[in-house]
C-alpha cells in the first residue's frame, strides 16, 4: 500500500525538487564529496546516512548555503542556489546543538525569522501560535532556552526552523543529544510533523536505525560518495555492497568463490554430498538427543531405590498418606515426556522437508571442509568471480537438533547476547568462523534450552541472503 | 556552625580592611585642620571615659562638606572626574570590543597567546608605562619624532599637558579591563548561533547586532565599570600626563593631602567620592549576578 503512494523517484515525469550536478567539493587539499549527482524529490523525508566524516555534514551545509560548492551546481526547484547567500535560500536548518538564541524567549526564537521578513505583528502572533502548536510548547512560549528540558529544546529548534515554511527543512543529527526513549518517540513525532506540514526533510544522521524509521529514502554515503541510495527495506535486504551491508545493522559476511549452480538438479545432488560428509555429525547428533532423553526422565520426582528403602522402613510410619501419592499420578510415559518437549525444541518444521531446495543461483565455497552456501538468489553472471555472502544474523536460525534446511552448519555457542526482547548467539563453526544468530526470546529467558557451550545447528534457507560482488 | 564561620571569615576580612578604614576617614572628614600631629581635632582618647566620647562627638560637624559645596573647584574636578571616565570608558570599549572580536574568532591555536600579549604589559610597573607614554607624546617625544620626519606636520603636536594625553594614557591603562571580560563572554558564543540567524534571513551584520551584542552584554558591562570606575578616581594618570588644567579628583585629593595638608578636607573629598562610586558598584554587582543566573 505504502509503495504506491509516495514514490516520487519511481517516476521519471516528477521533477526534483533538490538536485546535485556533479558536485564537488574541496577543502583545501582533502575532496569531501567527489563529483556527486543526487536527486531529491519534494515531500520526500531523505536521510543521510554514514559515518563521521563521510561528508554528509558537508553535502547538507552546501545545501543551507554555509559552505560552498568548488564544482557543479546545486539546483533547488530547477534554480542554481550555489551562489545563493544562506539568508536569502528558501531552506531552513535545524543545528545539532540547536542552536537556540539563549538571550531570546522560546516565543522570540520562534518569531525570529518571521520578524527579519518583516512581517506584520499579526501574521507572527498567529504563526508562532501554530508553531507552539504543532509542537506541543504552548506552556513554554514565554521561557528562555536555558529554562526548559532537552527534548523541549529540541522541539523548539524545530518549531523556529519550520516557522518560516521553508520549501525544504535541513536537519542536522536532530536527535543526537536526547536518550534513547525520548528519541524513539521524537523519531515518530518528525515523521507526523512532516506528513503535516507537507516539507521536504533531508536529516544526516550516522544513526541507522533514526534513518530507517523516519526515511523515505536513505543514501548511504562513505568518503564523499553515495555508495547506494534507496528505501529502507531495500538497502536492508538488498544492499548493493558489502559496505552497505555491513553499515546498516547486524550481519553475517561469507567471503568465498561463486560457482555456478544447475538450474534444475536432481532432488538430491546439491544435499547428498553434505548428508555423507556430516554423517558422523548426525551419530552424534542422535546420541545426544538419547542422553537428552534420559536426563529428562532423571529430572522426574521419582525416588530412587534408597530412597524407596528409606521411606518404606522409616517414613512410612509417620507420612502414610505420601503412599498413593505416586498412584495417583502416575510419571509420564516416555512418548508423552516426548511430546510436551517438542515445542521447547522448535520443532525443525517439517515444512521444508515437503518444500525442494529452489534450483538455480550459485554455490560459494568459503571454507575448506564446510559444505559451499547455497544461494538460489545468486547470480549465475557471478559464477567463477570472489563473492561476499551476507546474511542477517535474524535470517539464521539455530538448533539442538540437526534441522532440515539448505544451509546448515554445526558449531558451538560461544556467546550469547541478552538484548531483552532477542537474542543474538554467536556460534563459532568448525574452522572458527564465527556466525551470528538471532532468536527472538518468546520463552521466559529461564526456559531457554540453548545455553553457552552447547553444540548446535545453524541454519538458513537458499534465499535469505545475498550474494555481493567482492 | 561551621557555615557560620565559613562566612563570618570574609565578612571579618571586610570589616578589619574596608570598613574600619572607612570609618576612621569618616570621622577625620568630621574633624577640624589643626596644626598638630596627626593634623586634625579632636583626637578620641579612650582615657577620658564616656564623658570624654560625648564632648569628643560634640565637637565632629559637617563643616568640610559645606566647604566643599561652596568653592566650585571640588564641584568641577568631581564633574570633570566624571567626564573623563565616562568618555575613557567609551572610547575603551570602542577600541577592546574589536580587540576581543578578534581574538574570539582567532585560530583556537593562536587564542592563548594572544590573551597573554593583553595581559603581557602588566607585568611592567603601571608607573613606568606611563612615563614611558611621557617620551611618546612630549614634543620632542616619539611621536612627534616621527610624524615631523615623515612630513605629516611642520611644528611638533602639543598632546603632552592636555586632556587628550590623559585619555590616551587612561585607554592605554585600563584596555585589559575591557577586553578580557568581552573576550570571555565572546569566546562561549556557539558559531552556530550566528549560522542560524542566517539561516533565518539576518544578514551578517544584523546577525552581529541581534545575536552577538546582545550576548556579549554582560561581558560589555563588566568592561565598562572595570574602566570606568579605577578611572574615576584616576590620579598618577592625570598627574603626570595633564595639565594643570585637567581636573581630576583624585589629583585635587591628592594635593589636598600632601601639598595642604589638610587632611579633614581632602578626607571629605574621599567620602563624596566613594558614595559616587558607590552607584556604580552595586550596579555592576547586579550585573554580575544576572550574568551569573543566566548560566546557570
Amino acid at each position: 500500500m505504502a509503495e504506491t503512494v509516495f514514490a516520487p523517484w519511481a517516476d521519471p515525469a516528477q521533477k526534483p525538487l533538490i538536485e546535485f550536478c556533479n558536485v564537488t567539493k574541496r577543502f583545501g587539499d582533502f575532496t569531501a564529496i567527489h563529483d556527486l549527482s543526487l536527486k531529491i524529490y519534494e515531500k520526500e523525508f531523505f536521510a543521510l546516512l554514514g559515518p563521521s566524516g563521510c561528508g554528509k555534514t558537508t553535502m547538507m551545509r552546501m545545501l543551507g548555503g554555509f559552505d560552498s560548492v568548488t564544482e557543479g551546481s546545486i539546483l533547488l526547484g530547477g534554480h542554481d542556489i550555489s551562489a545563493v547567500p544562506p539568508n536569502k535560500r528558501p531552506v531552513n536548518m535545524m543545528f545539532q546543538s540547536y542552536a537556540l538564541f539563549p538571550h531570546l524567549s522560546i516565543w522570540e526564537n520562534i518569531a525570529f525569522g518571521l520578524k527579519r521578513e518583516g512581517r506584520d505583528k499579526a501574521f507572527i502572533d498567529a504563526r508562532v501560535d501554530e508553531m507552539l502548536r504543532l509542537t506541543r510548547l504552548e506552556r513554554f512560549a514565554k521561557r528562555k532556552p536555558h529554562q526548559i528540558s532537552g527534548g523541549q529544546r529540541q522541539r523548539v529548534a524545530l518549531a523556529r526552523s519550520l516557522a518560516k515554511a521553508p520549501k525544504l527543512l535541513l536537519l542536522d543529527e536532530p536527535l543526537g543529544a536526547l536518550d534513547r526513549k525520548l528519541r524513539e518517540e521524537t523519531q515518530f513525532e518528525l515523521m507526523d510533523i512532516q506528513e503535516k506540514t507537507g516539507t521536504t526533510f533531508v536529516i544526516v544522521t550516522h544513526d541507522q536505525e533514526e534513518a530507517m524509521t523516519v526515511a523515505s529514502r536513505i543514501a548511504v554515503m562513505d568518503e564523499g560518495r553515495l555508495v547506494q541510495v534507496d528505501t529502507p527495506d531495500q538497502i536492508y535486504e538488498a544492499p548493493n555492497s558489502v559496505y552497505v551491508a555491513d553499515f546498516i545493522g547486524d550481519v553475517n559476511l561469507f567471503p568465498g568463490t561463486a560457482t555456478e549452480r544447475p538450474v534444475a538438479p536432481p532432488p538430491a545432488p546439491a544435499v547428498a554430498p553434505e548428508v555423507e560428509e556430516t554423517a558422523p555429525i548426525a551419530d552424534a547428533a542422535l546420541h545426544d538427543s538419547a542422553e537428552a532423553n534420559t536426563a529428562t526422565q532423571r529430572r522426574l520426582p521419582a525416588p530412587d531405590r534408597k530412597g524407596e528403602w528409606l521411606y518404606e522402613k522409616i517414613f512410612r510410619r509417620f507420612m502414610g498418606y505420601r503412599e498413593t501419592a505416586p498412584r495417583r499420578l502416575p510419571p509420564p510415559s516416555p512418548a508423552e515426556i516426548a511430546a510436551a518437549r517438542a515445542p521447547v525444541a522448535p520443532a525443525p518444521a517439517p515444512a521444508p522437508v515437503a518444500e525442494p531446495i529452489r534450483p538455480g543461483g550459485i554455490l560459494i565455497d568459503w571454507a575448506e571442509g564446510q559444505p559451499p552456501i547455497i544461494a538460489a538468489n545468486g547470480d549465475t553472471a557471478m559464477a567463477g568471480t570472489g563473492v561476499t555472502f551476507s546474511i542477517r544474523p535474524e535470517k539464521v536460525t539455530i538448533d539442538a537438533e540437526k534441522p532440515d534446511r539448505p544451509n546448515i552448519y554445526k558449531g558451538k555457542v560461544i556467546d550469547i547476547a541478552y538484548l531483552g526482547n532477542i537474542s543474538t548467539f554467536h556460534v563459532e563453526l568448525a574452522n572458527g568462523t564465527m556466525v551470528k544468530a538471532q532468536m527472538v526470546n518468546a520463552r521466559r529467558l529461564a526456559n531457554r534450552h540453548i545455553t553457552w557451550n552447547d553444540e548446535v545447528w545453524i541454519g538458513f534457507t537458499e534465499t535469505a541472503g545475498v550474494v555481493l560482488k567482492g | 556552625m561551621r557555615k557560620a564561620v565559613l562566612i563570618a571569615l570574609p565578612y571579618l576580612w571586610l570589616t578589619a580592611l574596608f570598613l574600619v578604614p572607612f570609618l576612621i576617614v569618616l570621622k577625620i572628614s568630621l574633624s577640624d585642620i589643626a596644626l598638630a600631629r596627626p593634623p586634625y581635632m579632636p583626637q578620641f582618647d579612650p582615657a577620658a571615659g564616656w564623658q570624654g566620647f560625648l564632648t569628643f562627638l560634640s565637637e565632629l560637624d559637617f563643616e568640610n562638606f559645606a566647604f566643599l559645596a561652596t568653592d566650585d573647584l571640588y564641584w568641577k574636578s568631581y564633574l570633570s572626574s566624571l567626564q573623563i571616565a565616562g568618555l575613557s570608558t567609551l572610547i575603551t570599549l570602542g577600541v577592546g570590543y574589536p580587540i576581543a572580536y578578534a581574538m574570539a574568532r582567532a585560530d583556537q591555536a593562536w587564542r592563548p597567546t594572544l590573551l597573554m600579549l593583553v595581559i603581557l604589559p602588566f607585568w611592567t610597573s603601571f608607573l613606568i608605562r606611563v612615563y614611558s607614554w611621557m617620551g611618546i607624546l612630549s614634543n620632542e617625544g616619539t611621536l612627534n619624532t616621527v610624524l615631523l620626519w615623515l612630513g605629516v606636520i611642520d611644528t611638533p603636536l602639543q598632546i603632552m599637558n592636555t586632556p587628550t594625553a590623559v585619555y590616551i594614557g587612561i585607554v592605554y591603562t585600563y584596555l585589559p579591563f575591557m577586553v578580557l571580560p568581552i573576550y570571555s563572554a565572546l569566546e562561549k558564543l556557539d558559531d552556530s548561533l550566528l549560522e542560524a540567524a542566517e539561516d533565518l534571513g539576518c544578514s551578517q551584520l544584523s546577525a552581529f547586532w541581534l545575536v552577538t551584542w546582545p550576548l556579549s552584554r554582560s561581558g560589555i558591562i563588566a568592561g565598562c565599570f572595570l574602566v570606568f570606575i579605577p578611572a574615576l578616581g584616576e590620579f598618577v594618570i592625570p598627574s603626570l600626563l595633564g595639565g594643570s588644567d585637567t581636573l581630576m579628583i583624585g589629583k585635587v585629593l591628592w594635593e589636598e593631602f600632601f601639598n595642604n595638608r589638610d587632611w579633614p578636607v581632602a578626607s571629605a573629598v574621599a567620602v563624596i567620592l566613594l558614595l559616587i562610586l558607590i552607584i556604580p558598584i552595586v550596579l555592576f554587582q547586579r550585573n554580575e549576578q544576572k550574568a551569573r543566573e543566566a548560566e546557570g
